[in-house]
C-alpha cells in the first residue's frame, strides 16, 4: 500500500533504477537469447559450435555482469531494497511478461518439440540443431529437446547461483548450500548421465544399455524410475545396471529417511534437488511472491498429499502391469507385489497412528484413513476381478495422465513458468510428491527444526515474506515457538533476513523440539511458569 | 459481560487483548486512530525500503480479529471521562468502558527548534509518518539532501531508509560518538565507522540551531549551532527520542508525569484504568530499567501481565532479565543483562571488550569486579542464544564461566566462522587468566540429562 509508483519502466527511480552497466549486461544477455530465438525461426547459423558458445557465453556474462554491478559496490548484508517496487519481482508488468514467456516455452518444450527443430528421422534443425554439437561431444548422440532444456537449466543454475552467492556473500550457509546445488546439477543431472550414455552397448554393461539416470533424482520425483523399459535397461546392463537399480530402491527406503532424520528434508530439497536448485538460484528473485495465508496452507496439504497418493497408485499399477503370475519364473509376481505394497502402506499408517497420533489435526487423520482405504480397495481389485485388471483404469492410462498432469503441466508449466506470479516453489510446495514424503518424515521423525531465539522476535515479517514455501514463520517466532513444518526446505533465508537474529536452522534433540510458549522468555518467571505449565 | 476498552493497537494493546481473550470471554474493544489493523511498528522502515508491502508487516490476517471476537474501532479518542467511565470518540460518539487500558505509545520529541513545524520536517514513528516520508522524500530528485537530527535507533534507521533510495543524508549527532549514552566506546566507535561506510555524512558533536524556511513554508536548509554552517536540504528528520503520547489525558484526572503514572500492577491512580507500553511511567524505576520503557519487548510483556490482572489474577509487572536488540545498517546488535556506557557505568562494573581485526564484529562483557559476577553482554555481528544468557544470569554465573562456555551461547547460522577462541585468548591476556574454551554441547544447551 505504499504510495510509491510502480512504473512499467525497466529503468526507473532508485532503488529500482538500472545503472548503465546493468543496461549493457541486460543487452548482452538478451543477445544470447536472441541467437537461440533466431534459430527457432530456422535461421541457419553456419558454425553451430561457435554460435552456441557465443549464445551461452553471452547469457552467462550478461547475468554475471548484472549481478556484479548490483552487489559488488555494496556492503555485505541483506539486499532486498526495492524488491516490491520492481515490476519484475512484484507481479507487475514485467513479471507477467516473464511468466507468460516462460509458460509458453514450457508448453512448446513439452508438447510441440517439433517447433524447436526436433526431427525424428534425420538431422535436427532449429534450436535443437544448434545444440547438436554439444550433445555429440558429451554423449555421442544428437540433441533432443531435453538436452536443450538440460543445458539451459544448468546454465541458469550456474549463472544465477553465482549471483545468489554474491548477494548472500556474508552468509556462509547460503554460500555452501548454493555451491552444493550448482555441483549436483552440473555433475549429476547434466554431465554424468550424458557420459553414462557413452557406455551403452559396451562390454562394461554386458552390451546392455542403461536408461538416462540422474542418480540423485529418486522416486517419486523421478516417477518413471521403475517403469518397464527402465527396469529392462537396468537388468540388461550387468552388475552396474543392477547396482543402479538397487541404489534407486535404497535411496527411497533407506538413504533418504536416514538423512532426513539427521538433517531434515533440506539435505535434498535445497542442497541436492534440481527443481530446488533452479528455485533457489534463478527463482530467488520471486521467493517473496508465495502465498502465506492459512487458506493457501490448507489447499497445499490436500493437493500435495493427493499427488503422493496418485503417484503411489500409478507406480503400483505400472509395476504390476509388467510383472508375471508364475512364481517359478520370478519370485516377484503380481500378487506378491500388491500384497507387499498393501503391507508397507498399512504398517506405516498403523505405526504413525499409534505413536504420533496426537500430532495430527482432525482433517489430516480423516484424509489419511480415506486415502488408505481407497488404495487398499483398488489393490484388492486384483484379487476379486480375476486376471489382467488392476484398479479401475489401465496402468497405461494412469501413467499417461500422471505424466501429463503432474510431470508436465504441474512441475513445468505451472511450477516453473509461473515463478514470477506464484513464487519459485509452487511445484515443491503444492505438487512434489517427494517433498511431501520427505516432509512427512521431517515433521514426525527428524532432529531438524528452526529454533526461535527466546523473546527476541519483533514480528516484522521479513521471515514470512521471504519464505518461498509460504510458511508464516513469524506466526511461530512471535510466540517463541520453534518452527517444525513438513514443507520447510531449509533454505535458511528466514534466518538470513531476520534483523534481530531470532531464527536458527539446527539439528537438535527430539525432546522439546517444538517448545511453544504463551508468554515469552524475558518476562516474569512466575508468570511464565503459571501460563506455560501444560 | 465486562467491557474492556483498549486505546492503542500497538504491540502492548494487542498483547493485552490477545491474552485477555485467552483467559476470558469479556467484550474487548480496541480503539486506534492510526490504522485499522495491528502492524509491527519496528518494521515500518522495510516498507519504505521496498523489502515488504504494508500488508506484510501486519502479523495477523484480517479475519483474525473477528474470529477471536476482538472488536476494532478506528477513531481518535478526544477525552476520557473517568466519572462516567466513558470515552469521547472523534468529538462526537461516546464509548462506555468497564475497564480501560491506555496503550497509546509515543510521539517524536520536538525540542522547540526554530522551524520544527515547517513542511518537510517530520519524525518517524507512526504509519502517518511513513506516508509523509513518501511525500517528503520519494526519491533523490525531489529530496536532494536529507538532514537527520538525533543519533539514536530511529535516526540510524531513517538514514538507512533514505540511503536505500540514494538520497544523500547528513546525520547530526549531539554526542561525540554515536549512541554513546548507551553503548560503551569501542562499540560506539565501530558503528561510527560503519555509518561512514554507508556514505552517510555523519556529523558528531553537532547540534541543530534552526531549520530555515523557503517562501512556501517548506524546509530550505538547516543551520548548525557550532559552526553556523548552513546546509541546504529538502527534508529534516527529527529523531531525538520519543515521549509518551498522552496529551488527550491532560484534564482527565489521571495522574501524569512524562507518561501515565502507574504502580507495579500497571494501575493508574483511578480505579479500573491501566496503562501499558511506551506511555506508562513507573513511579519508581524497576531495577536498572528506566521508568518509561519505550521498547517493543517491554510493551508486549506489560500487555501479557495486565491481562492477568484484568482477568482476576492480580499480578505485578515484574520483568525478567533485561534484553534488547537492534540493527545498525548491516550490523545486528543484541544485549542480555546490563552493559552500561562509560557515562552510566556503575562503580563495580568492569568491561571486557573484543573486536575482530577486520570485520565489524565485537562483543563487550560486563562483570562485577568485586565478585567477578557476570552482569551482561553486548554483541555486534554475532548472534547469541537468549535462553542461555537468561539462564546464566539467573544462575548468577561468574564471568570466567561465561567466557569458558561461550560456544554454547552462539546462535549464528550453521557453517559461520566462530570467534570464541579469539575471544578467550584476548580475555586470558587482558586479565592474566588461563581459561580453556569448552566445546559446544547440545546437552548443556538443551539441558538434557
Amino acid at each position: 500500500m505504499s504510495t510509491y509508483d510502480r512504473s512499467m519502466a525497466l529503468t526507473g527511480q532508485p532503488p529500482k533504477e538500472l545503472s548503465r552497466n546493468q543496461k549493457i549486461a541486460t543487452l548482452i544477455g538478451l543477445f544470447g537469447l536472441a541467437i537461440i530465438l533466431l534459430t527457432a525461426f530456422n535461421v541457419d547459423f553456419p558454425n553451430k559450435s561457435l554460435w552456441l558458445s557465443i549464445s551461452l557465453a553471452s547469457i552467462t556474462i550478461g547475468i554475471l555482469w548484472f549481478s556484479w554491478d548490483m552487489y559488488s559496490q555494496k556492503e555485505p548484508g541483506i539486499k532486498n531494497d526495492g524488491v516490491w517496487f520492481k515490476s519484475i519481482s512484484s507481479k507487475g508488468f514485467w513479471g507477467w511478461i516473464a511468466g507468460i514467456s516462460l509458460t509458453s516455452f514450457y508448453i512448446i518444450l513439452y508438447f510441440f518439440p517439433e517447433y524447436l527443430g526436433l526431427v525424428q528421422k534425420g538431422n535436427n534443425t532449429g534450436v535443437i540443431g544448434l545444440f547438436d554439437p554439444l550433445s555429440r561431444a558429451l554423449s555421442g548422440n544428437p540433441a533432443s529437446q531435453w538436452f536443450v532444456y538440460g543445458t539451459l537449466y544448468t546454465v541458469a543454475i550456474l549463472a544465477f547461483g553465482i549471483k545468489f552467492i554474491w548477494k548472500y556473500r556474508h552468509n556462509r550457509y547460503e554460500r555452501i548450500r548454493t555451491m552444493s546445488v550448482m555441483f549436483f546439477q552440473t555433475a549429476f543431472a547434466f554431465i554424468i548421465p550424458e557420459l553414462m550414455a557413452r557406455l551403452n552397448g559396451s562390454s562394461v554393461l554386458n552390451g546392455g544399455s542403461l536408461p538416462y539416470y540422474d542418480l540423485k533424482n529418486m522416486w517419486p520425483l523421478n516417477y518413471y524410475n521403475f517403469e518397464g523399459y527402465r527396469i529392462k535397461g537396468f537388468l540388461s546392463s550387468g552388475d552396474i545396471g543392477f547396482a543402479l537399480l538397487i541404489f534407486g530402491i535404497l535411496s527411497v527406503f533407506v538413504i533418504s529417511p536416514i538423512l532426513t532424520y539427521k538433517y531434515g528434508k533440506r539435505w535434498y530439497c535445497s542442497w541436492v534437488c534440481g527443481c530446488g536448485g533452479l528455485a533457489e538460484t534463478a527463482g530467488d528473485s520471486f521467493r517473496q511472491l508465495s502465498d502465506k495465508t492459512v487458506k493457501a496452507w490448507k489447499i497445499e496439504r490436500w493437493v500435495v498429499h493427493s499427488v503422493v497418493v496418485f503417484v503411489t497408485l500409478m507406480t503400483t499399477a505400472v509395476i504390476y502391469s509388467y510383472l508375471g503370475n508364475d512364481t517359478s519364473k520370478y519370485w516377484l509376481t503380481k500378487s506378491t507385489f500388491l500384497i507387499g505394497v498393501g503391507v508397507l502402506l498399512t504398517s506405516v499408517f498403523a505405526l504413525v497412528m499409534i505413536f504420533k497420533r496426537e500430532q495430527f489435526q482432525k482433517d489430516a487423520k480423516y484424509g489419511a484413513i480415506g486415502y488408505l482405504v481407497i488404495i487398499l480397495a483398488l489393490i484388492s481389485f486384483h484379487f476379486f476381478s480375476g486376471e489382467g485388471q488392476v484398479f479401475l483404469f489401465k496402468s497405461e492410462t494412469l501413467r499417461k495422465s500422471y505424466s501429463f498432469l503432474i510431470g508436465s503441466i504441474f512441475s513445468g508449466v505451472i511450477g516453473t513458468g509461473f515463478y514470477p506470479i506464484f513464487g519459485n516453489r509452487v511445484w515443491c510446495r503444492f505438487g512434489c510428491p517427494m517433498a511431501a514424503i520427505l516432509g512427512f518424515q521431517q515433521r514426525l521423525f527428524s532432529k531438524f527444526r528452526i529454533t526461535t531465539n527466546g523473546g527476541q522476535c519483533i514480528s516484522c515479517g521479513n521471515c514470512s515474506t521471504y519464505c518461498e514455501m509460504g510458511i508464516d514463520v513469524r506466526a511461530y517466532a512471535q510466540k517463541g515457538e520453534n518452527i517444525v513444518r513438513s514443507s520447510c526446505v531449509g533454505c535458511g533465508i528466514c534466518s538470513a533476513v531476520c534483523p534481530r537474529g531470532v531464527l536458527k536452522l539446527e539439528n537438535g534433540p527430539l525432546q522439546g523440539r517444538i517448545d511453544s510458549n504463551q508468554v515469552l522468555l524475558g518476562n516474569d518467571v512466575d508468570l511464565m511458569t503459571l501460563v506455560n505449565k501444560k | 459481560m465486562e467491557n474492556i476498552v483498549i486505546i492503542g493497537n500497538g504491540i502492548a494493546g494487542i498483547s493485552a487483548a490477545r491474552h485477555i481473550r485467552k483467559l476470558s470471554d469479556k467484550r474487548i474493544i480496541i480503539v486506534s486512530a492510526e490504522t485499522d489493523y495491528f502492524f509491527s511498528r519496528t518494521a515500518l522502515m522495510y516498507v519504505y525500503m521496498g523489502h515488504m508491502k504494508f500488508d506484510h508487516i501486519q502479523p495477523y490476517e484480517n479475519w483474525f480479529w473477528e474470529k477471536n471476537n476482538i472488536e476494532l474501532v478506528r477513531a481518535y479518542v478526544n477525552h476520557v471521562d473517568t466519572e462516567k467511565k466513558q470515552l469521547l470518540l472523534d468529538g462526537s460518539r461516546a464509548l462506555q468502558y468497564d475497564k480501560l487500558i491506555l496503550a497509546t505509545g509515543s510521539k517524536p520529541n520536538k525540542f522547540g527548534w526554530p522551524g520544527q513545524d515547517l513542511h518537510g520536517v517530520q519524525g518517524l514513528y507512526s504509519k502517518q509518518d511513513l506516508d509523509l516520508l513518501e511525500v517528503n522524500a520519494p526519491n533523490k530528485d525531489v529530496c536532494k539532501r536529507a538532514v537527520i537530527v538525533g543519533g539514536g535507533l530511529i535516526g540510524i534507521e531513517l538514514a538507512e531508509m533514505l540511503r536505500s533510495r540514494d538520497i544523500p543524508v547528513t546525520f547530526l549527532v549531539r554526542e561525540n560518538s554515536f549512541w554513546n549514552g548507551v553503548l560503551p566506546s569501542g562499540e560506539s566507535k565501530m558503528i561510527n565507522e560503519h555509518i561512514l561506510e554507508h556514505h552517510i555524512d555523519l556529523r558528531l558533536g553537532t547540534n541543530l540551531k534552526e531549520i530555515v524556511s523557503d517562501e512556501n513554508g517548506s524546509v530550505k536548509s538547516v543551520i548548525i549551532a557550532e559552526t553556523g554552517e548552513e546546509l541546504p536540504c529538502d527534508m529534516v528528520g527529527l529523531t531525538a527520542g520519543v515521549t509518551p503520547n498522552i496529551d488527550f489525558l491532560k484534564d482527565s484526572g489521571i495522574e501524569l508525569g512524562r507518561g501515565v503514572k502507574v504502580n507495579r500492577f500497571l494501575e493508574t491512580n483511578i480505579k479500573d484504568i491501566y496503562a501499558i507500553g511506551d506511555c506508562a511511567e513507573q513511579h519508581e524505576a524497576i531495577g536498572n530499567r528506566r521508568p518509561i520503557e519505550a521498547v517493543w519487548y517491554t510493551g508486549r510483556m506489560m500487555g501479557e501481565t495486565v491481562a492477568q490482572t484484568i482477568c482476576g489474577n492480580k499480578l505485578e509487572y515484574k520483568p525478567g532479565h533485561w534484553f534488547n536488540s537492534a540493527k545498525f545498517l548491516d550490523i545486528e546488535y543484541q544485549t542480555y543483562g546490563w552493559v552500561f556506557s562509560e557515562r552510566g557505568k556503575k562503580d563495580y562494573e568492569e568491561h571486557f571488550h573484543w573486536r575482530h581485526s577486520s570485520e565489524k564484529i565485537c562483543i563487550t562483557v560486563a562483570f562485577n569486579k568485586e565478585n567477578n559476577r557476570f552482569l551482561g553482554i553486548n554483541t555486534f555481528g554475532i548472534r547469541m542464544r537468549h535462553e542461555i544468557f537468561d539462564r546464566w544470569l539467573t544462575e548468577e554465573r561468574d564471568v570466567d564461566y561465561v567466557i569458558e562456555h561461550l560456544s554454547d551461547a552462539n546462535f549464528d547460522p550453521e557453517f559461520y566462522k566462530h570467534y570464541e577462541q579469539e575471544v578467550v585468548s584476548k580475555y586470558n591476556s587482558d586479565f592474566g587468566k588461563s581459561i580453556a574454551l569448552k566445546k559446544k554441547s547440545l546437552k548443556r544447551i538443551f539441558q538434557i540429562n
